[in-house]
């Protein structure tokens, strides 16, 4: 089988926009919490999100006239806003902007979302509703398609490989990131741009995942505080937006020109759980299936894992998955290494599997595992260091970044040095 | 020039990012201000906004050009 690694990476995130401003944010325990500035939130048990910081530009903040043309911004979901500017980054990054018809065959795009263009949807058929038919946008379908992320990369840069997009709830960008390896594995490609994005925070989207009861309610007098995976006083997500975006590329491909190597995808696993439309089952072999098949892909024992980028949401399902990873590790659990970055930057939906992935990745680039923010009283003992509330050094050759989505879908991605 | 074409000048040079002096009376959405199909749906339905006037299928396929446009809403107002 071909080796795929990864040669650029692109982060839009609540902490800030790009890679090194978020990752510096992220180690330094910042939190992408407050009050929700998107829409008025009387009435909402939910008053507070992870928003993208928007601004100038300057200081990590997100100006969405960096990325696209005033023009081109109309005709779009906030969330396809985001997936431009994170693939620009990635492809950026990767220095692959190529001319060459036959590069650009060989260069594909695999950019998911859980929901897509939720708002354009809930705003278009309030038009539809109180002003008719002939209202509604030219640009409304094709600005709230989930594959659109894909199509509009493909167009910006002339990528007419394969043109893909993953939708599996909470896992869409890990399984984005994974599929997309196996199509270069699968010689289907040279190049694939893959990752998620989303933008979930509206009216419609709190009150959805409010009526589900997902979401954290208590603490808009301290939204920073509210994200606290494996705190025994954890109430609920945290809703983020944002993307994120790798560029994975075939072993010799790169070699050959040069790129810079920051990791190599090892090893993929997928599992379903089929118990429930929203909840792990008590003991999640699902998950914990998912990583034994992405350890069998890569042919590592789970001792080899030094990092692991959980789930961790910051609700009940937190420590049914700290079970599952202790279960795998056994006695390598007191070495392992482990952390939710959702702790600071809210739960990104389908976007969340993509800058984890991201997160994992510089881990291993710096060698230190990001901390768990908010872990003031765990909920459940444990042998692994969950990293609580400050970064933790160490040598770090192999990491594993996990992802679980609604209907019972469960990803792992593992990536080591090359 | 009249009021009308003023507004329509500027709901087009709004939508499509053009400069002003590129929308002549002969310029053609597609073909000079970098318009496509569904841009000139928006156009149109921007237009029948402004001007609350109904611009029905047959006749917005005949507005082309700015001319086009401030002929037909002159018209029609």
């Amino acid at each position: 089988m071909r080796r795929v690694v990864v040669t650029g990476l692109g982060l839009v995130t609540p902490l800030a926009c790009g890679v090194e401003e978020s990752w510096s944010r992220l180690l330094a325990g910042k939190s992408g919490a407050g009050t929700i500035t998107k829409f008025d939130t009387t009435g909402f048990a939910t008053t507070y999100a992870c928003e993208v910081p928007r601004g100038d530009g300057t200081d990590g903040t997100f100006n969405p006239d960096d990325w696209m043309e005033p023009k081109e911004q109309r005709k779009v979901d906030e969330f396809i806003l985001y997936g431009m500017a994170a693939a620009q980054q990635a492809v950026e990054d990767a220095g692959w902007m190529p001319e060459a018809h036959e590069d650009r065959i060989r260069t594909g795009v695999m950019i998911g979302s859980g929901i897509g263009g939720l708002n354009s949807i809930a705003e278009t058929s309030i038009t539809l509703n109180e002003r008719g038919p002939r209202r509604v946008s030219p640009f409304f379908v094709p600005g709230a398609l989930i594959n659109l992320v894909s199509g509009q990369v493909s167009i910006r840069y002339g990528f007419k490989g394969p043109n893909h997009a993953v939708v599996t709830a909470c896992s869409t960008g890990a399984h984005a990131i994974g599929d997309a390896a196996r199509l270069i594995m699968l010689d289907d490609a040279d190049v694939m741009i893959a990752g998620g994005a989303e933008s979930p925070i509206g009216a419609i989207g709190v009150a959805g995942f409010n009526a589900c009861k997902a979401l954290s309610t208590k603490r808009g007098h301290e939204p920073e505080k509210a994200s606290r995976p494996w705190d025994a006083d954890s109430d609920g997500f945290v809703m983020g937006e944002g993307a994120g975006i790798v560029v994975l590329e075939e072993y010799e491909h790169a070699k050959a020109r040069g790129a810079r190597i920051y990791a190599e995808i090892l090893g993929y696993g997928l599992s379903g759980d089929a118990h429930h439309i929203t909840a792990p089952p008590p003991d999640h072999e699902g998950a914990e299936r998912a990583m034994r098949a992405a350890l069998k892909r890569a042919g590592l024992e789970p001792s080899a894992v030094d990092y692991v980028n959980a789930h961790g949401t910051s609700t009940m399902a937190d420590t049914i998955e700290l079970g599952a990873v202790e279960r795998l590790m056994g006695d390598h659990a007191e070495n392992l290494l482990m952390s939710s970055t959702k702790s600071a930057t809210g739960h990104l939906l389908g976007a969340a599997g993509a800058i984890e992935a991201i997160f994992a990745i510089l881990a291993l680039r710096d060698q230190v595992a990001p901390p768990t923010i908010n872990l003031d009283t765990p909920a459940a003992e444990t042998r692994i260091n969950l990293c609580a509330n400050t970064k933790v050094e160490g040598e770090i050759n192999v990491v594993q970044s996990n992802s679980f989505g609604f209907g019972g879908t469960n990803a792992c991605l593992i990536m080591g040095k090359v | 020039m009249s009021d009308i074409a003023d507004r329509v000048k500027k709901i087009v040079v709004e939508h499509l990012s053009v400069e002003e002096d590129k929308v002549t009376e002969n310029a053609s959405f597609i073909d000079d201000l970098g318009a496509d199909s569904l841009d000139t749906v928006e156009l149109v339905m921007a237009f029948e906004e402004e001007f609350g006037i109904e611009i029905p299928d047959d006749a917005a396929e005949t507005i082309q050009t700015f001319g086009d446009a401030v002929k037909f809403i002159k018209e029609a107002s």
